[in-house]
């Protein structure tokens, strides 16, 4: 096997290995880490071997692990879970990718019907260490349904553990971890930020990352707590910087996974706050935000001192690109809703 | 829907189609049935009246098979028929919440069930009771899944058998994927090479995922024998509602070869699809065989096939009992006599009261059963969430 085409990583005072990743950088060299640890990961999807994969997630991967671990696969996304659940039960741990959010319905009934009920219907007998990446959100100026938050159909799904990474570190940690993960992982990607170089973040290869399945507190603040993943964590922390100019202090905290959902860190900063605003791309409704509204009122009842209100794509199908700037969640819309949660 | 007259025909045409007469409905349906009566390309080793027919073809498959083998698949055909029409019993009697018949199918199952090895991985629908029994599963553990204890409780892994699937079709790409491991980690390529048989039915043909497993089998070459049994029905839909072309000459369109047989001839149903493993393990690719067989009973207990068909239909297939046509055959060669007939019988009677008695006790499932196990790795979510019920239900003294 050829040696793998990375850059020269750097090494900090510590001795640690650091390097300046991009979030779509530090997805690769997870994927590759992942694969240099354990032969039987498997990567498998549309276009991910020789081009890449369209955003060039898997880039360089098929040369250097060959065409049987990166596949390029027929154009069919049933075909792609549905074999991977196949794979699975003879011990390999696929790593899907879809190629766009909106892609992932003609696999709906794989992930749903087999992936995440296989483990429990064979009394755990057999096990699906799958993964299935999802380029996720809008604000890439694309078209129809490339630009869709499909994430609260699978945390409503039994089995299926749901995470979402919004930048560089957790890219390379989590995509790790969700591979090693024994249970079957959807992973969504924020896509819009795969390649921005104001996203860049020191990676430490030899660090110890913190566990997949929980959530963490970006920013301490005591004015009101912002709750957000994905996507929507650079607005949340965008919005903090701005609250903190006309004197409020915003806390924020990246949900990072999204089934088990752990709020155990929210209730204590909502106790604290006494304001909770939640942030998605994703429509309202019956959705994820919803789930966190409900367990937040339920947990924290004596400690609010307004509704929880939330920040969402509207309950419309993703508008054209000439109007998505007023579907996304917003720094305005953000400020705007803590505003009224502190006008209560 | 088209009109009959614009149907296609089932015989791929020499020529311009524009210039051929379109044939009627009643054409299009004798294409795809009239092979009961044998059809040119109908694999058959034995007829309906148990006569052994040479087949240049596929006798060797068949060559080392003694009289005692043959008193075996006999025997494997009785005690799974019996054990269906005990299970479809319970049932009526209020034991199963439904059953699925195999009625009809036994040959089909037990020709294509004993051909696998012990290392080939088979993915069944959820009318396969024949090939769990050629798995070493006994036909109790069946019995969970219809009586609402359990989703299957056989160890998949170990028996090569997975779990029973209720949508239809989707099984066939898990069962490609299997096979594509069994590629990717060598275990082709020569007589110990290993294969993988997915089983599903006629109407499980027109879901995508079948399509799909048929493309991805047939281009990483896995080693997959595709047995579809065509039992003429899917609940009340004929075969001409799901295709205009017997459906093994789809294979020819994926690139793989496609094969008909018949289904209520165990030792045909045998040979070919030793065939088709043997060219699996040899990493020839994919191969569907298409049982030609019938369901001479419901489609489930729910059903009410009255409605639907004919009574005609059904007994004319009845004259092509797989039981009945082996049985024939062992007699006239004096390869069985009454001594074994009755020990089968025997043997089928201790069956089905074993069945019957542990369908009777298999007492009530633990409630904490439905939290464990959705997950392999803990989560915090769920744990919190069984725990505080199963408080509350012990705060009832259990009896809630
Ligand atoms: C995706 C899906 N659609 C519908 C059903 C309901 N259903 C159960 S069996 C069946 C007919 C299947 O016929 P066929 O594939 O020929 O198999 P057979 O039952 O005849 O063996 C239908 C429609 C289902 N189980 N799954």
């Amino acid at each position: 096997m050829a040696a793998p085409a990375i850059n020269k990583p750097g090494t900090d005072s510590a001795g640690n290995t650091v390097q300046s990743l991009t979030l779509g950088k530090a997805l690769n060299l997870g994927l590759r880490a992942a694969m240099e640890a354990d032969p039987k990961v498997l990567m498998m999807g549309e276009d991910v071997g020789k081009l890449g994969g369209v955003f060039r997630i898997t880039d360089g991967l098929q040369k250097d692990f060959g065409e049987h671990r990166v596949l390029d696969t027929p154009l069919s996304e049933s075909g792609i879970i549905g074999t991977a659940v196949g794979l699975a039960v003879r011990g390999f741990r696929p790593v899907c990718e879809i190629q766009f959010d909106g892609f992932i319905f003609p696999g709906f009934d794989q992930i749903v019907s087999q992936v995440a009920k296989l483990h429990a219907r064979t009394q755990g007998r057999v096990k699906m260490p799958l993964v299935i990446r999802v380029p996720f959100g809008g604000g890439i100026g694309a078209v129809e349904h490339h630009s869709e938050s499909p994430e609260s159909y699978f945390a409503h799904t039994a089995g299926l553990k749901v995470v979402s990474c919004s930048n560089a570190v957790d890219a390379y940690w989590m995509i790790q971890q969700a591979i090693q993960c024994d249970d079957p992982v959807l992973f969504f990607e924020p896509k819009r930020y795969y390649h921005s170089a104001n996203m860049k973040a020191e990676v430490d290869t030899d660090a110890t990352p913190m566990p997949l399945f929980q959530s963490r507190v970006l920013r301490q603040g005591t004015t009101a707590t912002v709750v957000a993943y994905g996507p929507s964590v650079k607005v949340a922390m965008d919005a903090a910087t701005a609250a903190q100019e006309e004197g409020k202090s915003l806390e924020v905290i990246d949900l990072r996974t999204l089934s088990p959902l752990d709020l155990a860190p929210v209730y204590d900063s909502v106790r604290r706050t006494g304001r909770l605003v939640v942030v998605s791309e994703s429509p309202s409704e019956a959705s994820l935000t919803s789930e966190i509204a409900a367990k937040v009122q339920q947990e924290c009842f004596y400690s609010l001192e307004a509704p929880v209100l939330r920040v969402n794509g509207f309950d419309v199908p993703y508008p054209p690109a000439k109007l998505e700037e007023h579907f996304l969640p917003d720094l305005d819309r953000v400020l705007d809703a803590v505003d009224r949660s502190l006008a209560w | 829907m088209s009109s009959p007259e614009t149907w296609t025909h089932p015989e791929p045409r020499e020529g311009p189609a524009a210039t051929a007469a379109a044939p009627t409905a009643e054409q299009v349906i004798a294409g795809l049935r009239a092979t009961s009566e044998g059809g040119p390309e109908l694999v058959q080793l034995l007829t309906p009246e148990g006569e052994r027919v040479e087949n240049p073809e596929f006798d060797r498959y068949v060559a080392d098979v003694t009289a005692e083998d043959l008193r075996n698949l006999y025997r494997d055909m009785v005690l799974v028929r019996r054990a269906d029409r005990e299970a479809n019993a319970l049932q009526r009697q209020g034991q199963l919440g439904i059953w699925v018949p195999l009625l009809g199918q036994e040959a089909a199952q037990i020709g294509a069930g004993r051909a696998m090895r012990p290392t080939d991985m088979a993915f069944p629908s959820y009318r396969e009771h024949g090939i769990a029994w050629t798995k070493g599963i006994h036909p109790k553990e069946l019995l969970g899944i219809f009586r609402g204890t359990d989703n299957g409780s056989w160890d998949s892994n170990a028996t090569r058998f997975h779990p029973y699937c209720i949508v239809i079709g989707n099984q066939v790409l898990n069962a490609a994927g299997y096979a594509m491991g069994q590629r990717f980690e060598g275990k082709v390529g020569d007589d110990d090479g290993e294969a993988t048989m997915v089983f599903f039915g006629d109407g499980a043909t027109s879901q995508g995922d079948v399509h799909e497993g048929f493309v991805w089998a047939a281009v990483y070459d896995a080693p997959l024998v595709f047995f579809c049994q065509n039992n003429q029905w899917a609940i009340s839909e004929p075969t001409e509602r799901q295709t205009r072309l017997p459906l093994y000459q789809r294979a020819r369109g994926y690139g793989f070869p496609g094969i008909r047989v018949d289904g209520n001839d165990v030792l045909a149903t045998l040979a070919v699809t030793r065939w088709a493993l043997d060219a699996c393990r040899h990493g020839n690719g994919p191969v569907l065989i298409e049982a030609f067989t019938y369901r001479m009973d419901a489609h489930t207990t729910t059903d009410d096939p009255t409605r639907y068909r004919l009574s005609d239909e059904l007994e004319a297939w009845k004259l092509k009992d797989p039981i009945e046509r082996l049985r024939v055959n062992l007699v006239r060669h004096e390869n069985a006599d009454q001594a074994f007939f009755d020990s089968v019988q025997a043997d089928a009677d201790a069956l089905a009261a074993e069945l019957r008695d542990y369908c009777f006790n298999m007492g009530e499932p633990p409630i904490e059963q439905m939290f464990n196990n959705v997950y392999a790795e803990p989560n915090p979510v769920l744990d919190a969430q069984r725990d505080d019920f199963l408080a509350y239900h012990a705060s009832f003294g259990g009896e809630h």
